[in-house]
């Protein structure tokens, strides 16, 4: 009698504990469902009116009622990749130091100084990169640049000190404190092992540095998605200081626009009904930009680690 | 107990009497609205100085014109609030009439970041036309030069800079553009966004502002009041009466009265390019709307009082917060459209 009286209030005690966890679950498939589902329906006008032409047009002119997202699509692309190209390097490089040779005391006010870093709103970044960063660029980098460098579309035009050089810097800035303490975390974890073994067998330190890289390459690798997701996303601080231009341009010295810019400038004052279903197609066309790119690099995690899943788990 | 009752009725009667003032008022109506950001801070002083005259609790939110829009369409405020006036196409969008009332003036201003120039540059309007469409490049240009005899003017480039999101300034900006050029009225057109042939875009008055404070050879366009805050050079612009007006609150209002008999036919025509010797050129005004006929009798008496209030009274406290006040001519229309107001078919206000 007793045992089936206990065997009773365990089985119900474990039933609603697991629909607790599994209601918690299943509330995040509703919510990114309803968000899929809303920006769908809004942008139903725009996709069946413009079609996959939306994609591929330059013009954005509500005076016309026209709507091309690609000066966006290219902006967000750009300006994100600008941002991993100088973060990834540096964020590494600063992570190495912090596991590898800065002793722990250092290692540790460091992160903490990098989780502020983290922490810091992006409007912040925004003013500081206005004011601050956009006349440095205009006064000093940009005119080197096109002195130097000028013969390079990359860098032809006239130094603004506002565009996508400008705002790929921020979002650099913005995602490095992320790429710097996961990746820190990760050679953290990796096996002392494996670098006394290095050291054993006559390797360098460098070389033993390298060994370790090569096992935390699935973690940091997660950490460099992760910042990637933040700087395709971003969108206050990138709107201040990117110049907001919907035409596409080779140089970085010229103004430009992302998705997430577009939205925020035009979205309050947007009348027509077209012209605000064609601003929520660029948030679907957003959406799908993430999921792609996470999709690609997580493809380039599995290949690049052979499917190794330990070190990853960490990220 | 039943004495602390009675004394509480007392008290009660006495509250709302003090407070009510008309018996239909015994309890406070509440109106809400939403729109337009410029008139923001002129309609959040209103909102408090009406309350503490008549106990009517008006919430406002400055979600911008669009949203205002929308707003009203679906009916979910009394009122909205919007820069630009409701095109016929727009209009007919809506559910039912909706009346236009012009509340305020504004002057939209070019100032430019020139700390060679000292004495205020005069501009033509093709010339305004011929930067903004990235024709005119140089300051030392012939026809910047023309206007401007005897000023040195800077063998530089002019880096021309706009608004990035859309606004009720951009609105009156490219409507003035629209009508003093007919290519740019054909190429680019007058919207609250539009595609700019050139330039950057800043976000919001005061990004626009920043733009044209820390870059030498700029130039923008942004709400009178930011030129004041920042002491930047304004430019005189040529009206359509060959005068170089400076952008002032007198400029403005007059602006507006130029255009009354315009006005009086339709409340929506804009009033950019006023025909009145006095008047600075780029000029507009920031309209409540409200729906004809009204469903609740409180709500829409308490609205056309507002209004009405709004347009004499409260027009004393416009000229402190940098508004233009409206002219009285423009003053007679709105009172003219409140007569229309109706509730259920009937008339609110009694007729004169």
């Amino acid at each position: 009698m007793n045992q089936v009286t206990i065997k009773r209030r365990g089985v119900s005690g474990d039933g609603v504990y697991k629909g607790l966890l599994a209601s918690a679950a299943a509330l995040l498939f509703i919510v990114v469902g309803l968000i899929v589902y809303e920006v769908v329906r809004g942008a139903e006008l725009s996709v069946r009116t413009i079609g996959w032409q939306f994609l591929i047009q330059t013009e954005w002119d509500p005076v016309a009622d026209k709507y091309g997202a690609l000066p966006y699509i290219y902006g967000t692309l750009v300006s994100s990749l600008l941002a991993l190209i100088m973060a990834v390097p540096l964020g590494i490089g600063s992570a190495v130091f912090l596991a590898e040779i800065a002793s722990r005391r250092v290692g540790s006010i460091v992160s903490f100084v990098m989780e502020i870093l983290a922490a810091i709103p992006s409007i912040v970044y925004g003013i500081w990169g206005f004011f601050v960063l956009a006349p440095f660029l205009r006064a000093v980098v940009e005119p080197w640049l096109i002195a130097n460098f000028g013969f390079l579309p990359l860098f032809s035009g006239s130094p603004f000190g506002i565009g996508m050089l400008n705002a790929g810097i921020i979002l650099a800035i913005m995602i490095v404190p992320t790429i710097v303490s996961i990746s820190r975390e990760v050679l953290l974890a990796t096996p002392p092992t494996l670098r006394e073994a290095s050291l054993a067998l006559g390797a360098t330190r460098a070389e033993a540095i390298g060994v370790t890289l090569d096992a935390a390459r699935p973690g940091i690798l997660g950490a460099i998605i992760l910042a990637l997701g933040r700087a395709l996303g971003e969108t206050m601080a990138v709107t201040m200081v990117i110049g907001n231009s919907n035409r596409i341009s080779l140089s970085l010295l010229d103004p430009g626009a992302t998705m997430s810019s577009i939205i925020a400038n035009e979205f309050t004052e947007a009348t027509g009904a077209l012209y605000l279903s064609a601003l929520i197609q660029i948030a679907l066309v957003l959406f799908a930009v993430t999921i792609v790119v996470n999709a690609l690099a997580r493809l380039l995690l599995y290949f690049a680690t052979g499917g190794r899943r330990d070190a990853a788990g960490a990220a | 107990m039943i004495r602390f009752n009675q004394k509480f009725a007392i008290l009660a009667l006495a509250v709302i009497m003090a407070f009510g003032g008309s018996p239909a008022c015994a309890a406070p109506v509440k109106l809400t609205g939403a729109g337009a950001t410029f008139p923001y801070p002129l309609y959040s002083k209103w909102f408090d100085m009406y309350h503490e005259k008549t106990g009517v609790q008006i919430n406002y939110q400055s979600i911008g014109s669009g949203g205002g829009i929308q707003q009203v369409k679906s009916g979910t405020v009394d009122f909205g609030a919007s820069d630009a006036a409701l095109s016929d196409a727009k209009l007919k969008e809506m559910p039912r009439r909706v009346l236009h009332f012009p509340t305020v003036a504004g002057a939209v201003v070019v100032s430019y970041n020139l700390p060679s120039v000292t004495q205020p540059l005069k501009l033509a309007p093709a010339t305004v036309v011929g930067i903004y469409m990235g024709k005119i490049k140089m300051w030392n240009d012939k026809s910047i030069a023309a206007t401007n005899p005897g000023v040195e003017l800077p063998n530089s480039p002019i880096l021309p800079v706009h608004r990035s999101d859309g606004s009720g300034t951009t609105n009156i900006f490219v409507t003035y553009l629209s009508a003093v050029s007919t290519e740019w009225k054909e190429l680019v057109g007058a919207n609250t966004s539009v595609s700019w042939p050139v330039g950057i875009g800043g976000k919001g008055n005061e990004g626009v502002a920043g733009l044209v404070g820390q870059t030498p050879g700029a130039i923008g366009y942004m709400e009178l009041a930011y030129a004041k805050q920042n002491k930047f050079a304004v430019a005189h612009i040529q009206n359509s009466s060959g005068n170089f007006v400076e952008p002032s609150l007198a400029s403005t209002t007059a602006a507006a009265e130029g255009a009354s008999a315009a006005l009086a036919k339709d409340v929506r025509t804009p009033i950019v390019n006023s025909p009145a010797p006095n008047a600075y050129p780029i000029s507009g005004l920031t309209f409540l709307l409200i729906y004809q006929d009204q469903k609740d009798p409180a709500k829409a008496k308490a609205l056309a009082d507002f209004i009405r209030w709004a347009i004499t009274e409260g027009q004393t406290v416009a000229e402190g917060l940098d508004y233009a006040r409206l002219p009285a001519p423009v003053v007679k229309v709105n009172e003219a459209t409140l007569m229309s107001l109706t509730v259920s078919g009937k008339r609110v206000l009694a007729g004169k």
